[in-house]
């Protein structure tokens, strides 16, 4: 199946049989065309002794550990037509995986990212309120996640307007004067759990200035390890959001993606949970033998694409542990399987010779 | 501050150091250390008698390493090592030693403390922060003996700390040292360095290291299963007991085809380990991303294929060729690549000063010896049977540790 023909499906309407054949399919295409174009790829896979003549079903392909792409430069496609390298986040000292995309695969992304949002907020452009600052998307040939989160949602948006300034302080007047502009209109608010909770939540309480974002769609990702610290679940988040600017906690949708896999984001529905759409799949797998584990048994995430062309990232085993909720059968009426992740697995607590003590001096 | 012929002697630092022995201390004697000549009557009989309270400690019996340090720590075994110990001349310790242990191995800061003692040294011995029930009951009879007073002596002779990163401690206690042993890897031994030693002193380091194991195949093959069954659990003590990050973990395994059937030896091998593994080892899910990930960079850089397992317990890679620097690619828990060769010097060439241990089964004394002298190599520093890569010995790392931490005045 073409990917043109994939992406114009409706992104939850795909059941289980329909799915596993579309994926079937695609994926092992995707498998064979890594495999001829990448080098490091082809000797992965023959190094775990696959038979690439005689590939399995979609959810026994082999899987690349997302790691990989920090530690090595993976590429289907001649470097002259990459035309964008996305670089993850990471804190300073890590190492950054580095993604190349070449015309098609990131037109596809973009597709592939507005088929899924419309789908939440509708096809028309909304009036957008970022919350974060200007100054993250400044710098735009190398795209962290973030400002590439930024810039990918920022489609979605008629008009936008940053709610913080450079010093990540709330822009009080700017944003009164965006909702007066645009009142009565529903409004896009996209940004990052964490910021969102530290900058735009905790400010707004603090002032006791509270907007009227009652007809507000939000959109948030980047994952809860700092507001776990805090104690804030996803429930918490929600109401005290809606104490401070009306927002509806069923309007308020977190998302579960990754720039090794731009695009196919899985979205949380008004039930909250996390979907994944048609271009996309997730398997939970039991780490002591990669078997794929049962509807409510942890397990190491691992999501497939449709999507991935310029780079053999099409199939992934990621670093976060997760919970698959169920399938088809979500309240919300989407198809597709719903899961939730449960964070980053732990780093072993390993006796370690000997420069874990280092970092203790 | 003290000055004496050739060195400054810090003041005290005002951080935090917590004492784990003895109860309370006076630095001042550490400052003025009074050298004992190596294996001591008192040495002796402490270390029989510290034996004798690990032993009745029935919390003793749950750990197998405190229980060998026990063993080593017996008079009879001491006895033995004190007539192998076979200098004609006298010698005499250095004075105070000063000792840095690791975080991966355990008790192995009680052999560090037991080899400076038997030296006839003061001993300081700081040890990892993190905790382990091991060092606890190791303490525990150390402070015992301490309080019947039968032994005050030797009981005064030295001091376990624990403190945190940047203290002025290591400043210190490096100022008074003679010697100053460091266990841990290239970064721990840097850090250390930053604190001066007086002029005369010296250092050793055990620093991070890799080791490696070979089999003749033909008496793998040849194994009964209770013969199997030993070698795995042995091999298992070696690797996974530590989280096959002790550095004289086997990483590479080398098998020798002595027989044609060398792949029905490896597979008898692999599931013995696996069996044991499978059952006693605690498996986190970190690992298996790890491994899988490692992997990825061998078959990036190397020609080699996976060996199918049942599980992610135990990984196994085959080598078709062995690079210079396979010394780079290992991941801890329980993952391993083989090589195979019709004789042993088919690896001489990547063994460099990086290799401790060669752990052996199957092959004879003199291969062993051809290899490693044959060859000259730079690196392994031992070659043991297998189950004994972290059985310790006063010659470790090329060191004879008595030899290293005493010195021979000369009487002409």
């Amino acid at each position: 199946m073409k990917i043109e023909e994939i992406l114009n499906i409706s992104p939850y309407s795909l059941a289980k049989a329909e799915k596993t054949k579309m994926l079937d399919e695609r994926l092992l295409e995707m498998t064979v065309h890594h495999y001829m174009s990448c080098d490091l790829y082809r000797r992965y896979i023959d190094a775990l002794g696959v038979n690439i003549s005689r590939l399995p079903s979609y959810d026994q392909l082999p899987f690349l550990p997302v790691r990989v792409f920090k530690e090595y430069d993976l590429a289907s496609v001649p470097k002259e037509e990459v035309i964008k390298t996305m670089t993850s986040s990471g804190t300073s000292g890590q190492q950054r995986s580095r993604i190349y995309l070449d015309r098609a695969t990131s037109a596809n992304q973009t597709k592939c990212l507005a088929k899924i949002v419309e789908s939440f907020i509708g096809k028309s452009r909304l009036p957008m309120l970022i919350l974060d600052s200007s100054a993250v998307i400044k710098d735009r040939k190398m795209f962290s996640a973030r400002g590439a989160g930024i810039l990918g949602f920022s489609v979605f948006g008629s008009k936008r307007c940053f709610a913080l300034d450079e010093e990540m302080n709330l822009d009080v007047e700017g944003l009164s004067d965006f909702l007066k502009e645009h009142d009565g209109e529903p409004i896009l608010l996209f940004g990052f759990t964490f910021m969102i909770w530290e900058h735009f939540y905790k400010r707004l309480k603090g002032l006791g200035y509270k907007p009227d974002l009652s007809k507000g769609i939000m959109i948030h990702g980047g994952g809860w390890k700092k507001l776990e610290s805090e104690k804030v679940s996803p429930g918490d988040f929600k109401a005290s959001l809606n104490d401070v600017c009306g927002i509806e906690p069923g309007n308020i949708h977190d998302y579960y993606g990754m720039v090794e896999q731009t695009g196919t984001v899985y979205m949380e529905c008004e039930c909250g949970h996390l979907h994944a759409s048609a271009f996309s799949d997730v398997i939970i797998r039991r780490p002591e033998d990669f078997s794929i584990a049962g509807i409510g048994e942890k397990g190491l995430i691992e999501v497939v694409s449709v999507l991935p062309e310029s780079y053999p990232g099409h199939i992934l085993l990621t670093e976060d542990e997760g919970v698959l909720e169920g399938e088809d059968d979500c309240p919300c009426g989407r198809k597709g399987k719903y899961f939730k992740v449960l964070g980053r697995i732990k780093n072993a607590e390993i006796r370690g010779c000997s420069d874990t003590y280092a970092a203790k001096f | 501050m003290r000055k004496s012929a050739d060195a400054v002697t810090l003041m005290q630092p005002n951080s935090e150091l917590t004492l784990l022995y003895p109860r309370e201390v006076d630095w001042s004697a550490f400052e003025a250390p009074r050298p004992d000549v190596p294996f001591s009557d008192d040495a002796v009989e402490f270390l029989d008698a510290l034996s004798s309270l690990i032993m009745k400690n029935p919390s003793s019996r749950q750990y197998p390493d405190v229980i060998t340090f026990a063993f080593f720590c017996r008079r009879a075994s001491l006895v033995k090592m004190k007539s192998d110990f076979t200098s004609d001349k006298l010698r005499l310790g250095r004075g105070l030693v000063f000792h840095v242990a690791p975080s991966n191995v355990p008790v192995n800061f009680a052999y560090s403390l037991v080899s400076g003692l038997l030296a006839g040294n003061m001993n300081v011995v700081r040890v990892s922060s993190k905790s382990f029930v091991q060092v606890d009951i190791i303490i525990k009879a150390m402070l015992k003996l301490l309080d019947e007073r039968r032994h005050s002596d030797v009981a005064s002779r030295f001091a376990v700390v624990r403190y945190g990163r940047s203290s002025g401690w290591n400043d210190y206690f490096s100022s008074i040292a003679n010697v100053r042993v460091v266990w841990g890897g290239d970064k721990t031994v840097e850090a250390l360095r930053l604190s001066p030693l007086p002029p005369r002193s010296y250092e050793v380091c055990f620093a991070d290291r890799y080791s490696i194991a070979s089999f003749g195949a033909k008496k793998v093959l040849d194994a009964s299963d209770a013969e199997i069954e030993h070698l795995a659990a042995g091999f298992y003590n070696d690797t996974y007991l530590f989280d096959q990050n002790a550095c004289s973990a086997p990483h590479l395994i080398v098998w020798l085809k002595d027989t044609p059937q060398f792949g029905d030896a490896e597979n008898k091998f692999w599931k013995a380990v696996h069996s044991i593994a499978k059952k006693k080892y605690d498996f986190q899910p970190v690992m298996a991303v790890d491994k899988l990930t490692t992997f990825f960079r061998q078959s990036a850089d190397m020609k080699c294929r996976k060996e199918p397992m049942p599980d992610n317990v135990l990984f196994r890679l085959h080598l078709d060729e062995l690079p210079i620097n396979i010394d780079e690619y290992r991941c801890p828990g329980g993952y391993f690549y083989e090589y195979e060769v019709d004789n042993l010097n088919e690896i001489a060439h990547i063994v460099s000063l990086k290799y401790q241990t060669m752990a052996y089964y199957g092959i004879s004394h003199s291969e062993l010896e051809d290899f490693v002298f044959g060859n000259r190599l730079t690196g392994l520093d031992r070659v043991v049977p297998v189950g004994e890569t972290s059985s310790f010995s006063f010659d470790w790392d090329g060191y004879d540790l008595i030899e290293t931490l005493s010195r021979q005045p000369i009487i002409i």
